[in-house]
């Protein structure tokens, strides 16, 4: 998929939400970062991020210019995936509002906004063994919350109150919180990590 | 044990920033508010009366019915803002209570106080606040404001004061950040703006939050225009529920916003929308009753 000498490329989902600030965060590790509009703008990614915003208007957007099925497809295909806050939502496999799933690659039931409304967000620091001993410091905006976690799913962190905050299924990964909002880009180097893994395996 | 901080700088910012690219449209009944998600807005910005309606009818226009407030947020799962008057901290206390999602200090309803805009350090639900330019940008983010919309003039349909307070701040912005640092202190003086602002906005090239447009956009045409003009994200007000066929317009403005550089997409969405909001060209209003020039 990739040859070693190349950047890795990374998409960002780029209809609508937090899209610069992840665009920002690939660059500082060092892969070439593609904003993702149409389905031909995929061509080539090794991995894809599906970043906070409101996931029932970039729901909408993904329809209307026939992005779930290659999107879909290039998770089917092994493409590593990072979703955050509303990316989450976009990945998960069941909704606990009713909503029909997205992308249904995350093996987790979500509910939206479970957190509360905006003063409810809040920031709180995280272990996430899988990053090393430092804590993540997680950003929670009108977060979602993970309320089942299915026999695929490990989980990377939990919020103080013991709720899952971190999972992944295979090479999906996705966080309730912002990890593009801060400085700290363990959560994008681990997904860039998982893309040598991804290339390793297949080799 | 981990400590939990709510309502900080930055989920105030945050919130703001997951909103870009998106589209905020003003609504005044629920079922607006319906439409307006299923269309693809990104939140809703919850009122009694349009600016087209307020500008029409007169009067003092103040904070909404928080019943009418409540019935909205009942509606939908996107964020919900309301507005207040400028200046009067207990419409906002009032909106805070109501746990509104953002709270808009705004010049479309009448001033309460025509010199102190409020301390919005002082809330723990964000604030946006409108522009016309640098100084009073970086004058509203001092007060506390978590997001900017530059002005355009509201309820008119008529893009062209959005256009000049948008590069109004562009070069404002661009002007500082050819600056020396000595010369970043007298600019801070001119702009009657706190230095660390303006320092930071220096360093950054942009604003230290988001920047949205806001007044006086009618079409998706309008609504790329002031994404390329540099704004992350566009209010549409009277435009959407004033035009001829809303739930159409609301989702070619929904695209448009998200494909703001791409022509093809442009032509599609615009082809055969319908009349637009009828319009008021803003050069036909006064000066004196131009709801732009409210704020300092």
């Amino acid at each position: 998929m990739s040859d070693s000498a190349r950047p890795s490329r990374i998409g960002v989902l780029a209809v609508q939400g937090a899209v610069r600030e992840h665009v920002n965060a690939i660059r500082e590790i060092g892969a070439d970062a593609v904003e993702v509009r149409l389905p031909r703008d995929l061509v080539d990614l090794d991995a894809l991020i599906l970043p906070g915003g409101e996931s029932t208007a970039m729901r909408k957007l993904i329809d209307a210019y026939g992005l779930r099925e290659p999107i879909a497809a290039l998770g089917r295909a092994g493409a590593p995936m990072l979703g955050t806050c509303a990316g989450m939502i976009l990945l998960a496999e069941r909704n606990a509002d009713g909503e029909d799933p997205v992308f249904g690659m995350l093996d987790i039931e979500v509910r939206r906004n479970a957190y509360g409304r905006q003063l409810d967000s809040f920031e709180a620091d995280l272990e996430v063994p899988v990053l090393g001993h430092e804590p993540l410091h997680g950003v929670f905006i009108r977060a979602p919350v993970v309320t089942h976690v299915g026999p695929r799913t490990e989980v990377l962190a939990r919020d103080p109150d013991g709720q899952p905050v971190a999972v992944r299924t295979g090479s999906v990964l996705a966080t309730a919180f912002h990890p593009e909002l801060t400085g700290d880009r363990r959560m994008h180097r681990l997904l860039a990590q998982m893309i040598s893994e991804g290339v390793e395996r297949t080799a | 044990m981990t400590t939990i901080e709510r309502s900080t700088w930055a989920t105030k910012v945050g919130l703001a920033r997951m909103l870009a690219g998106g589209v905020i449209m003003d609504v005044v009944t629920a079922d607006q508010a319906k439409i307006a998600e299923e269309a693809g807005a990104v939140a809703v910005m919850a009122l009694e009366r349009v600016p087209f309606d307020i500008r029409r009818d007169g009067g003092v226009a103040r904070m909404s019915d928080p019943k009418l407030i409540e019935e909205i947020k009942n509606a939908t799962t996107i964020p919900v803002m309301a507005k207040c008057r400028i200046g009067h901290f207990a419409e906002a206390q009032i909106l805070q209570s109501l746990e509104v999602d953002y709270i808009d200090e705004s010049e479309v309803l009448t001033p309460a106080d025509e010199e102190h805009h409020i301390d919005k350090h002082e809330f723990s639900v964000p604030f946006v606040c409108g522009c016309r330019d640098l100084g009073e940008a970086l004058r509203r983010i001092g007060e506390g404001a978590a997001m900017i919309r530059t002005k355009g003039e509201a309820g008119t349909g008529d893009i062209v004061e959005a256009v000049r307070h948008m590069r109004a701040v562009q070069k404002g912005i661009r002007e500082l950040t050819n600056m020396r640092t000595d010369e970043l202190f007298a600019a801070a003086k001119e702009l009657r703006a706190p230095y660390d602002i303006v320092k930071q906005t220096a360093e950054l090239g942009e604003l230290p939050v988001p920047n949205f447009s806001a007044g006086g956009v009618a079409t998706p045409a309008d609504a790329s225009l002031m994404r390329q003009l540099g704004a992350q994200a566009v209010f549409v007000g009277s435009g959407i529920f004033k035009s001829a066929d809303p739930e159409r317009y609301a989702r070619a403005i929904v695209k448009a916003a998200t494909h703001f550089d791409n022509p093809e997409i442009l032509v599609e969405v615009s082809t055969g929308l319908g009349e637009p909001m009828r319009g008021i060209s803003s050069t036909e209003i006064p000066v004196e009753e131009r709801l732009a020039t409210r704020g300092w």
